[in-house]
């Protein structure tokens, strides 16, 4: 290939457009909060310029899960709970590739909590969104960990039984957590930006979305989406910058260092008004990938020579 | 004997020495005394001398046993012989114990020849705890009287002479005595002690020395008697090895670089030393939080990467098989590892069982077809690997190696392997895909497709566990999911014409065909070899391929009056009152044989945790060859 035409690869490489990262039609609700997080996730790949090729969008089940399914990547739509590991094994075998995970709170909090909780340890390269509606959609509504108490669904008629559990206290309470934001599906450009952030950040960036399913739990977000003045929004020359039309709309906002972990404990807490942004942030843990040097090509040669070496303990000579 | 001997003192002239062709010895102690490092270098000596060496590790479950306890031994069979030996034998024609407690395990479990020879420690008899010295006599009064050759041996006292703390240089004493009754090369032995002790300074290995060279001219002087198993040096170099370390020296050999694990018994030592050799040879073990996420860890590194392996045990077996199922849907080349132990649930970690071949073949959910493999000894566990991942790569298939607790631990010479590149997975494949290609074109006759990975410019797609049609998309209707199921189904039949039939052992015709698979191959070729020793018409099949079977089995059965597996899982027994033909459960092979062939296969099962030893075979199969149809 002549260098110019090189060149002109590099070009095209740089220049994709929003349809080349889009897969099949969605076939999520009308209103469905997961159309705003794939809207954003594209955007993200075309912006960042992202190869679809060193792409790999994982899920595990749910209504969440299927997203893979409409990106124009390789993706991985595995089972129930699961996501994580998947992720954690492709990134390991290829740590060239671009790996997101896209998972829901039934998913990553419920039948995946183990691996969650050791994702966040392992701290690998991986963008996770959490799709966190706060129900069970596929499954045609039931209570889910996080619906508030007192959730009328199916397995719950009269209300659930349970506190929620806030996965961003959880997943800032593990040793060697990296990175954790909370996004909104009503607010697209901030949503993106916190998925930027995200994925520019070097080990496992945790963000939760707080996601509207129009279907099972209509109205749980309504009085926020209708008060701007509900939204805290946090900002920091380190962490995402508030855009000047959103700063006319959400004027609630708060300063906040994302290297301040006690402090975004105490604002991961809150649930009235709703955070969003940047919550932590420390690029100084070490990716586990790094770690166990993944990614060293082994040769025929280099194989040889270790086995010999272990066949020589082990041999006994004539 | 060499010049070397001389130096440690006179020969006894009195000593009388016979002849063997082979013959079992057992060191039982408490936990951590050594007795399995004794039992090692003995069968590692022995194997120099070009002896056939098994060795079993007789192993207590918890960590820290208490002393003297029926529970807590811990020890080593090794049955040395003239010819190769194929597994563990019968009962122990000479036993060495540290104190009398860790015999009676064996004892009532009848591992002792009658009348055998005891070597056991004499302190006890002495012992300042009245209690202790008591129990002693009394086992050691039992034993004679029940017709044992015992022998008092002053271990400790001895290994005093030379070490302040005898209790931890007793066991290279006792190898020293073991020299000297079976007539190994004394500087084979000091060269293994030089060996298992060459991390430590110099002066450990020194006072080893001196202790190995003490237990042999006390046996010298003391025991009367000794013996030779004549052994023909081997013309090429042989491995010692046990069957997890080939297991994990095969993963190795065939370029797998990613196992990812979480610890269970007995399949955990494979991982452990693939992690210390990884570490070398580059190449990851990870371990997981838990069986479920090891086996998806091991999909996301197979799907993106090289083909990984999964080692378990079974329950983590279990825990894996939603995991499997992926697999098999999405067509994720996987190697899946079980060594089975005994079960359901805990049951017995450190004790063998050959009770998971069903769940291997037809576990998961749904319409799930994977090859299963068994391996039949040490050697076949290292070359199990390289095929396992060959296979599943062709195929984009998981493949299941069954592996069993005896062979876990057992040790036997094999030839050392001439390494060949073609063992190698190949690179990962990064070309762009050509125009048109799907990610699942399922050949008509064979159902393979081309795997596309990531990276490979032109092939994305969305990999599911959905029913899916040719280009990844999930699939509503029901004839593409046929499609689907059909492709991998032909995918077993394809391999299935690729695989050799098996070879009879013996004639390949006669009165009673015996069939097994897995670990039971050593010992069930023995007993054939000696029924027909003994002029019975007796042959016996055993199958490395569980699913698919070769070809050719029928026509095998077909040959022979009577055929009967053996197999170390459960089958009712025929003459319990409520049983009969039409609610036996047969064990696991019997079953599938009866089930693909329409042969009238019987079995005979045992699960008491132990290898099956060729003598309870042969005693199973003379009744049987007793009865009526077989009377010429």
């Amino acid at each position: 290939m002549s260098t110019a035409s090189i060149c002109l690869n590099h070009l095209l490489d740089e220049h994709r457009a929003l349809e080349d990262y889009q897969g099949g039609v969605p076939r999520w609700c009308k209103g469905c909060g997961d159309n705003a997080i794939l809207a954003a996730v594209q955007r993200l790949c075309r912006d960042e310029g992202l190869k679809p090729e060193k792409t790999v969008f994982v899920s595990g089940i749910g209504c969440s899960s299927r997203l893979p399914h409409y990106m124009r990547t390789y993706g991985f739509h595995g089972i129930h709970g699961r996501a994580l590991p998947i992720a954690e094994g492709i990134k390991m075998a290829r740590p060239d590739l671009h790996v997101f995970v896209n998972t829901g709170d039934g998913d990553c909090c419920s039948i995946g909590a183990a691996h969650w909780i050791h994702a966040i340890r392992y701290n690998m390269n991986i963008t996770v969104l959490l799709h966190d509606n706060h129900i069970y959609g596929l499954t045609k509504k039931q209570a889910s960990p996080t619906s508030p108490l007192g959730t009328k669904s199916n397995t719950t008629p009269r209300g659930s039984y349970l506190d929620a559990l806030n996965p961003l206290t959880v997943t800032l309470g593990v040793q060697n957590v990296s990175f954790v934001a909370q996004a909104v599906d009503w607010i697209p450009e901030s949503l993106f930006q916190i998925i930027t952030a995200a994925f520019r950040h070097r080990g496992f960036s945790f963000v939760r979305v707080l996601q509207r399913c129009p279907e099972f739990v209509g109205n749980m977000y309504e009085q926020w989406v209708h008060d701007p003045q509900r939204m805290l929004m946090l900002t920091h020359e380190d962490g995402v910058q508030v855009s000047p039309a959103l700063q006319k709309i959400y004027r609630n906002q708060q300063p906040h260092d994302p290297s301040d972990i006690h402090r975004a404990r105490e604002i991961a807490s809150g649930e009235d008004p709703i955070p969003v942004g940047i919550l932590y942030r420390n690029p100084q843990v070490p990716c586990y990938e790094d770690l166990r040097r993944a990614g060293l090509l082994r040769t025929a040669g280099s194989i040889k020579t270790s086995l010999e070496a272990e066949f020589d303990k082990f041999t006994v000579w004539p | 004997m060499n010049a070397a001997v001389e130096t440690m003192g006179s020969r006894n002239a009195a000593k009388k020495v016979v002849t063997l062709e082979e013959h079992i010895v057992e060191i039982m102690s408490d936990s951590g005394e050594g007795a399995q490092k004794c039992g090692q270098s003995f069968g590692s000596i022995a194997a120099r001398m070009g002896n056939g060496v098994w060795t079993v590790e007789i192993i207590p479950a918890e960590i820290q046993p208490p002393a003297r306890s029926v529970a807590g031994a811990s020890g080593n069979r090794i049955r040395i012989g003239s010819k190769r030996i194929t597994n563990g034998g019968d009962e122990a024609d000479l036993v060495i114990a540290f104190n009398e407690q860790v015999l009676l395990g064996r004892l009532n479990a009848g591992e002792f020849k009658p009348g055998c020879i005891i070597l056991l420690e004499s302190m006890w008899a002495a012992s300042p705890d009245p209690k202790i010295a008591a129990q002693y006599k009394e086992t050691r009064d039992r034993l004679l009287t029940d017709g044992y050759r015992v022998h008092e041996v002053p271990m400790e006292n001895q290994c005093r002479k030379l070490v302040s703390d005898p209790r931890k240089g007793k066991n290279m004493f006792v190898l020293g005595m073991l020299c000297n009754l079976y007539s190994l090369d004394m500087d084979l032995a000091r060269e293994q002690i030089a060996f298992i002790f060459g991390k430590k300074s110099e002066k450990v290995i020194r006072s080893n020395v001196a202790l190995l060279e003490a237990g042999f001219d006390w046996a010298e002087h003391h025991l009367e008697f000794g013996y030779r198993v004549p052994a023909v040096r081997a013309t090429e170099p042989q491995l010692v090895i046990n069957g997890n370390t080939a297991i994990a020296l095969g993963v190795l050999a065939s370029g797998m670089d990613i196992c990812a694990m979480y610890p269970i018994t007995p399949a955990t030592s494979a991982s452990h030393y693939l992690s210390d050799v990884f570490e070398r040879a580059g190449g990851i073990v990870h371990q997981a939080e838990d069986e479920i996420a090891a086996c998806a860890f091991a999909i996301g590194s197979s799907y993106a990467g090289k083909v990984a392996v999964t080692i378990t045990s079974g329950p983590g077996y279990s825990l894996k098989q939603e995991g499997i199922g992926l697999a098999v849907m999405a067509e994720i080349p996987l190697v899946v590892v079980n060594v089975q132990r005994g079960g359901p649930s805990t049951g017995q970690p450190t004790k063998a069982e050959q009770s998971d071949l069903f769940t291997a073949m037809f576990g998961s959910h749904g319409d799930a077809p994977k090859v299963v493999m068994a391996t039949s000894s040490i050697e076949d566990c290292f070359y199990s690997m390289i095929t396992a991942r060959r296979i599943a790569e062709t195929f984009n298939m998981v493949v299941v190696v069954l592996s069993d607790a005896s062979l876990a631990t057992a040790q036997q010479p094999f030839p050392r392997p001439q390494f060949s590149e073609d063992w190698l997975a190949p690179p990962i494949d990064q070309n762009p895909v050509p125009e048109g290609a799907n990610p699942y074109d399922w050949d008509p006759i064979t159902g393979l497709s081309r795997r596309f990975s990531p990276g490979q410019p032109g092939g994305m797609h969305t990999l599911t566990g959905l029913a899916h049609d040719r280009s990844s998309r999930v699939a509503y209707d029901g004839e593409t999911n046929e499609q689907g199921m059909h492709a991998r189904s032909l995918k077993l039949a394809a391999l299935q014409r690729m695989l050799a039939p098996p070879k009879v052992f013996g004639d390949e015709a006669g009165d009673l065909l015996v069939v097994g698979w897995g670990s039971t191959k050593g010992a069930i070729e023995e007993s054939v070899e000696r029924l027909r020793a003994e002029g019975h018409k007796v042959s016996s099949l055993h199958l490395n391929f569980l699913q698919p079977m070769p070809g050719g089995i029928k026509e095998i059965l077909g040959r022979f009056k009577h055929v009967l597996t053996v197999e170390g899982n459960w089958s009712d027994r025929p003459d319990d009152p409520l049983i009969d033909d039409t609610n036996r459960r047969y064990s696991a092979l019997a079953m599938l044989l009866r089930a693909r062939y329409l042969v009238d296969v019987d079995c005979w099962t045992e699960t008491r945790g132990r290898p099956i030893s060729p003598g309870s075979i042969c005693n199973e199969l003379r009744k049987r060859l007793a009865r009526e149809e077989f009377r010429r």
